[in-house]
């Protein structure tokens, strides 16, 4: 089972330099594609290698860079951000890459900057991930000094400039537009679509962002081909994923596997199943963001058209376990506090409709809630509903909730009839 | 136009608009907060939502935001659509989670737009049941109070005041439910536009203070439509009255004057008409008892108006009538400008360049929509504030159009998606003035120099534009300068030429026109404005007569004069010297005016005049736009009455006419006519006294207006009979003809549902557009396509430094320089305390320091002020602050001669 992403991760160790990386094949994509490949031809390879973006949208990240105004005319600067603030509560498989192996990042950015021609790139990093702040200077530092970086990269004509950024800790920056207008200076607040980033995104400029794990594949598919990256997966979805698990399981943790693995496999097999005592009560496929599938959902493929079947979306891949002693309601609140804080306050039903909902849920908690709530708690899963919010955040929100109110209506009711919650 | 389907019926709209635009434009009620004409779209509040459907076959449908949809051909949509309401409802809910729900305590209330909105959708039992947040207020200034607790977050305050006007000093903070909008921390809000706060802010977080001291609810109050008498843009405004006070300004929309906004002087400036020191009895001084009635009064003057030799001194902020009727008594040969020769011969040149119709002049409309502005001289930061606002929006337009041309697909609507686009991009500017104003941040092109030296590059630029002018020798760098405002004049279609008389300087006017004319083409509309110093300059400087002086050397060569000073405070106007030498010189001294000053004190007769709030006139605008403001109440005292009117009385006494039957605002104008050819027209400037709809006259006073029979209950228990009005269309009752009158006649917005300033819409033929039948006032410049231009060329030698000597000029401040404003307490509160400055270098050279106190000598006076370093300020030039409260008036554009003096 080949790990392109992860094979020379190895945690624990300190990540390869440049040195290292180069004896391991690293930068042979970058030189292959400055010698031999035109921009549209890097951009073809990757739509048609099927990549999808992996920061939660799944969309094909060819078809993202075939909007890009190219040509003499195109509006200048262009540029290409690293979208490497993960902050999504369960997921931590950007981390990974980050620390782990930060040159397959950059020479990732340095061929998509080629692919669409930017000649700027940032790395917008979350501010938590010092470490990983650390190995990225260096490593940028690297670059340039090897002439991967800067003016004219290996005699290519292409001049590429790139720089960290890190946050200041918003949830909202994760958000691509949001993120734009951090770089900028702005508010962290998202931007209205159209007008899309690629036509007018960092300082009205052409741009895009992709995820850090969407960028390390990159170098991967230059190197290796689109029937190789194709044969990666064992469903419709190209490639491999980064997979997490959390909760009560054995054995916590991320890996590079298949696109498309069952989520039995990553429990049973790689997370080693539930730990004694604990059933297995929901899980969050995709983060914090993502509707609960339960026990019955296990033999769904963890690709994007599956899980999307079963009624909730693969995301960022990394999957949160809720175990049968904690309650889902006091769960629940917990997610709704953190949306409700993380809310950038632009728009009405996120600024105003998530506190309610926290506070309903704290007040369910608490043993105080009514049938009434109930109801409230439902209409505010349609409210904030895709298309009614600014952005995607409070839609995102309500997905847990929403399937909470599914799947385990008979928690809240307790809650209710109790005037307590069953689980203290 | 495209055909749009709402609710299954079709519609033909325009393009280029935004689906909430065209719903409110046809008159269909979409409630919404962050969406506002001059503002644009972002999309925040999700309060316009409807129904949007792919076609005729979808059912389905998908709610979108209609401020944030493009119209375009064949789009279905529906606001009726039961999801819709549940989600624009649902909304308010939301907003309302955490409000206070203190309308009946809260300024707002009855022009809110937020309890418009919230009735609107239809929302009315809360369900949210748990605590609501709460913010601490801040302290902002004397003029905007703040409560933050109202907030409903919909971000119009910061856009507004950011983006829109260019303060820095109101920002959005936090974030999630506990966002913040106010300053970083307690203060004075540094931008001259904050009152438009109170406006744009859709409920009561930001509100009028002045009309806090003072507070009446927007039904109760007695309104007229008014202009403002606080420089020559004769922004439109709305004055409101209750208990015999001026409560309060507002705007009153007009899309060719000042659309949506006032500055702070023109909206707090009204509180001289309440003041302590007005006149209200005429007074015959030096006898025993001064004050008198007006049959004494008159039975006093009769001798005085057939005896004496009569001259009259007019005023540049009186009313045409009533600078009309004093010419009419006094005669033609007899009439005096009251402004000093150096004022009265640059607006000579002004009226001159003008009325040869060679050039259209540019209304603040026009500016807005100018592709390059070039100003010669004036501060209109300070002298004119709302032009310099609308300056801006050039600015930012241009460069919008700029950034769009190459970008299709963003509408010019989409407020935040332009200016993403536009990032700090500009349209070209170019700001030539004395020193640095706030305006140079948005110039691409900034030059300070002596007011000589600006109009040689004027005349520079005219050269650059049509090589057989004179050549003028510029240094490299204003050659630089002056190539790149020729090519940008040159390449732009709607061209902007802004001038004044702020500098005291007339070849900055001949080289303003110069350049205008010069770059005329047939394919372009070239403008020209003429900023002038008072609400009425123009009209008087029309009139053409002479000057003050002419009138002071006349006073002491004849004997038997007798003087009628209208509304004039000529110390303001004249060195006191020149002043005193007048009164001494005159026998008699009529003085007509509303507040007591330097010159009524000079008085032995002073007759009581109403204010713009107590009568009616007509002013003329810097581009010579008629325009009429009414009578807002009756004064308290009989006493007190029009100068016109008070000036035909003395006509009448005069002449031993009487006048059959009484003479109306209108017939004072057509008698200016007759007398001033240059004032043909100006009796239409609005309709006449006797103007109805469907025989009924127009009520002052909405129909929910309260208290009338309580009001004066203290005095006399039975209604008092209302007061009539025989001079406009206008009663002091809430009966008339209810629906909207023609456009210079709207003394109120409001239209059913539609409380607050957001009524507006319905006046409008399209949301931000024109008024409903708009009627702007009366141009009395024509414009004449066949006119053949004459150039001056005649060009200034250039400044020289002297090394004892250096040349005074004004600086213009918002507030505190203009007189009647002054009397309001916040405006008096921000003025500047008094100084001079002076470049850096000129201080350094003479060992002054900020601390020092200087004493400057013109002529025989003497003023001893703190000295301050302006680092724009060219060398070998002093500016003083104009007009301030209590300080003499120099001699402008004199070299006076600075001492120092201690630190």
């Amino acid at each position: 089972m080949e790990r392109p992403l992860t094979q020379y991760i190895h945690p624990g160790c300190p990540p390869f330099d440049i040195r290292e990386y180069e004896m391991t094949g690293g930068y042979s994509a970058l030189r292959k594609a400055l010698s031999s490949m035109t921009p549209k031809e890097v951009q073809d390879l990757v739509k048609d290698s099927g990549l999808k973006g992996r920061g939660g949208a799944g969309f094909s990240t060819g078809i993202k860079w075939s909007v890009v105004p190219m040509g003499e005319d195109a509006p200048r600067l262009k540029y290409l951000i690293a979208n490497a603030d993960e902050m999504e509560p369960g997921t931590f498989k950007d981390r990974l890459l980050l620390e782990g192996n930060p040159h397959q990042l950059i020479e990732g950015m340095i061929l998509a900057a080629f692919a669409i021609q930017a000649e700027e790139s940032f790395i917008f990093l979350r501010w938590a991930y010092k470490k990983a702040a650390q190995l990225l200077r260096k490593s940028i530092h690297e670059a340039y000094k090897a002439g991967f970086l800067g003016k004219n990269i290996l005699d290519s004509g292409f001049s590429l400039e790139m720089h960290l950024h890190t946050g200041v800790g918003r949830y909202m920056c994760g958000e691509e537009t949001a993120l734009l207008n951090a770089l900028e200076g702005k508010r962290a607040t998202p931007r209205a679509k159209p007008p899309y980033p690629q036509i007018s995104g960092l300082y009205g400029k052409p741009t895009i962002v992709n995820n850090v794990e969407t960028l390390c594949n990159i170098p991967h598919i230059v190197n290796n081909g689109v029937e190789w990256f194709k044969g990666l997966s064992n469903s419709e979805d190209s490639g491999t994923k980064l997979y997490g698990v959390s909760g009560k399981v054995n054995n916590p943790g991320c890996w590079e596997l298949p696109m498309g693995v069952t989520i039995r496999e990553l429990i049973e097999e790689h997370a080693g199943g539930m730990k004694n005592g604990y059933q297995l009560k929901g899980v969050l496929p995709g983060g914090a963001s993502t509707d609960f599938l339960t026990a019955e959902h296990l033999d769904i493929k963890m690709d994007f058209a599956s899980v999307q079947k079963a009624g909730s979306r693969l995301g960022t891949g990394t999957m949160v376990v809720m175990d049968d002693a904690t309650c889902p309601v006091g769960f629940v609140h917990n997610l709704q506090h953190f949306f409700a804080q993380e809310s950038c306050g632009w728009c009405t039903p996120c600024r105003e409709g998530l506190p309610w909902v926290e506070k309903m849920l704290l007040s369910l908690e608490q043993g105080s809630g009514t049938a009434a709530d109930m109801e409230l708690l439902e209409m505010h899963t349609h409210m904030l509903g895709p298309g009614n919010t600014f952005c995607a955040l409070a839609p995102g929100a309500m997905e847990p909730l929403q399937s909470a109110l599914k799947y385990f209506k008979d928690d809240f009711e307790k809650h209710i009839s109790l005037h307590k919650c069953p689980y203290e | 136009m495209s055909t749009i389907v709402i609710d299954n019926k079709s519609y033909e709209v325009k393009q280029g608009k935004n689906l909430l635009e065209a719903c409110l434009g046809l008159g269909i009620d979409l409630p919404y907060f962050c969406w506002h004409p001059a503002l644009g779209s972002v999309g925040a509040c999700r309060q316009c939502a409807v129904k949007v459907y792919k076609d005729e076959h979808d059912t389905h449908g998908k709610l979108m935001m209609s401020c944030m949809e493009n119209i375009k051909d064949g789009l279905r949509v529906s606001v009726a659509d039961k999801a819709a309401q549940a989600f624009r409802s649902q909304v308010i809910e939301w907003l309302m989670t955490n409000h206070p729900h203190d309308c009946p305590v809260c300024d707002e209330g009855g022009s809110c737009h937020l309890q418009d909105m919230t009735v609107m959708t239809g929302h009315d039992y809360r369900r949210y049941h748990f605590k609501k947040r709460t913010y601490n207020n801040q302290y902002l200034g004397p003029f905007i109070h703040h409560e933050m607790n109202r907030c409903i977050q919909c971000y119009r305050c910061v856009r507004y005041y950011h983006d829109y006007a260019g303060g820095k000093d109101l920002n959005v903070f936090a974030a999630h439910n506990h966002v913040y909008f106010g300053r970083e921390q307690d203060g004075v809000l540094q931008s001259p536009f904050s009152g438009n706060l109170a406006e744009i802010c859709p409920t009561g977080v930001f509100t009028d203070k002045t009309l806090r001291e003072h507070y009446t609810r927007k039904w109760d109050l007695t309104t007229a439509p008014s202009v403002c008498q606080h420089c020559s843009l004769g922004c439109n405004t709305i004055a409101g009255e209750r208990y015999g006070q001026l409560r309060c300004i507002t705007n009153r929309f007009n899309s060719q004057v000042n659309g949506y906004f006032l500055c702070d002087r023109g909206r707090f400036g009204y509180e001289f008409v309440n003041s302590e020191n007005r006149i209200t009895q005429p007074l015959i001084r030096n006898q025993a008892v001064e004050a008198v009635d007006e049959t004494t009064l008159m039975g006093h003057m009769r001798k005085l108006m057939t005896d004496h030799t009569l001259i009259g001194i007019g005023s540049p902020r009186a009313s045409i009538e009533s600078n009309v009727a004093l010419m009419q008594l006094v005669g033609k040969e007899n009439f005096y400008q009251g402004v000093s020769d150096n004022v009265r011969f640059i607006e000579k040149r002004i009226v001159e360049v003008l009325q040869t119709g060679v050039v259209k002049t540019a209304s603040l409309q026009d500016i807005q929509q100018a592709d390059a502005i070039l100003i010669l001289g004036e501060d209109i930061w300070n002298t004119a504030p709302v032009m310099a606002l609308a300056v801006r929006q050039s600015v930012l337009k241009t460069a919008a159009h700029h950034a769009l041309k190459h970008n299709t697909g963003i509408p010019t609507w989409h407020d935040a998606a332009v200016q993403e686009l536009v990032q700090e991009e500009k349209g070209f500017l170019a700001n030539c003035t004395i020193t640095a104003s706030p305006i140079d941040e948005i110039s691409s092109c900034i030059a300070h120099n002596a007011p000589d030296d600006l109009a040689r590059l004027g005349f520079a630029v005219a050269h650059q534009l049509n090589g057989s002018l004179p050549r003028v020798l510029v240094d490299e760098d204003t050659l630089a300068e002056v190539i790149d405002i020729a090519v940008f004049l040159q390449q732009a279609k709607r061209p902007v030429i802004i001038s004044g008389t702020s500098c005291y300087n007339e070849a900055l006017i001949r080289a303003a026109y110069d350049i205008a004319v010069a770059c005329k083409t047939p394919d372009k509309e070239v403008r020209l404005a003429y900023v002038m110093p008072e609400c009425n300059s123009m009209g008087l400087a029309m009139m053409q007569a002479p000057s003050f002086e002419t009138a002071v050397l006349r006073a002491t060569r004849e004997k038997n004069i007798t003087a009628i000073i209208l509304e004039n405070d000529l110390y303001r106007n004249a060195p006191a010297m020149v002043a005193d030498l007048f009164f001494n010189s005159v026998q008699h001294c009529i003085v007509l005016d509303s507040l007591n000053n330097l010159t009524t004190q000079q008085a032995d007769i002073l007759m009581p005049a109403a204010t713009f709030a107590e009568g009616d006139g007509t002013l003329v605008n810097y581009e010579g736009r008629a325009q009429r403001f009414f009578r807002v109440f009756m004064p308290g005292q009989a006493t007190i009455q029009e100068s016109w009117k008070w000036l035909l009385k003395l006509q009448a006494l005069r002449t031993g006419v009487l006048n059959e039957g009484e003479l109306h605002p209108e017939d004072v104008l057509k008698q200016a006519e007759q007398l001033l050819p240059q004032f043909a027209g100006i009796s239409a400037s609005a309709p006449h006294h006797d103007f109805r709809i469907n025989g009924q006259a127009l009520p002052r006073e909405p129909h929910r207006y309260s208290g009338r029979t309580a009001m004066l209950s203290n005095l006399a228990v039975s209604e008092p009979k209302p007061k009539q009005d025989n001079d406009s269309p206008f009663t002091f009752t809430m009966e008339g003809y209810s629906g909207m009158p023609p456009s210079p006649l709207i003394p109120f917005f409001w239209s059913p549902g539609w409380n607050s300033i957001q009524a507006v819409n319905k006046y409008q033929q399209e949301p931000g557009g024109s008024l409903k039948n708009e009627q702007a006032g009366i141009h009395l410049f024509k414009y004449n396509p066949h006119a053949v231009p004459v150039y001056f060329k005649d060009i200034p030698e250039a400044f020289m430094i002297r090394n004892d000597r250096w040349l005074l000029f004004p600086q213009y401040h918002v507030l505190g320089s203009e007189e009647l404003s002054a009397y309001s307490k916040g405006v008096r509160e921000l003025s500047p305390e008094t100084y001079v400055a002076m470049s850096a270098s000129d201080m350094a050279r003479h060992g002054l320091t900020n601390e020092h106190v200087v004493t400057i000598k013109v002529f025989e006076q003497n003023w001893d002020l703190p000295v301050k370093a302006d680092s724009s300020l060219p060398n070998g030039l002093v500016l003083i602050p104009a007009g301030l409260h209590g300080m003499a008036v120099p001699n402008w554009n004199a070299y006076v001669i600075i001492m120092k003096g201690n630190r």
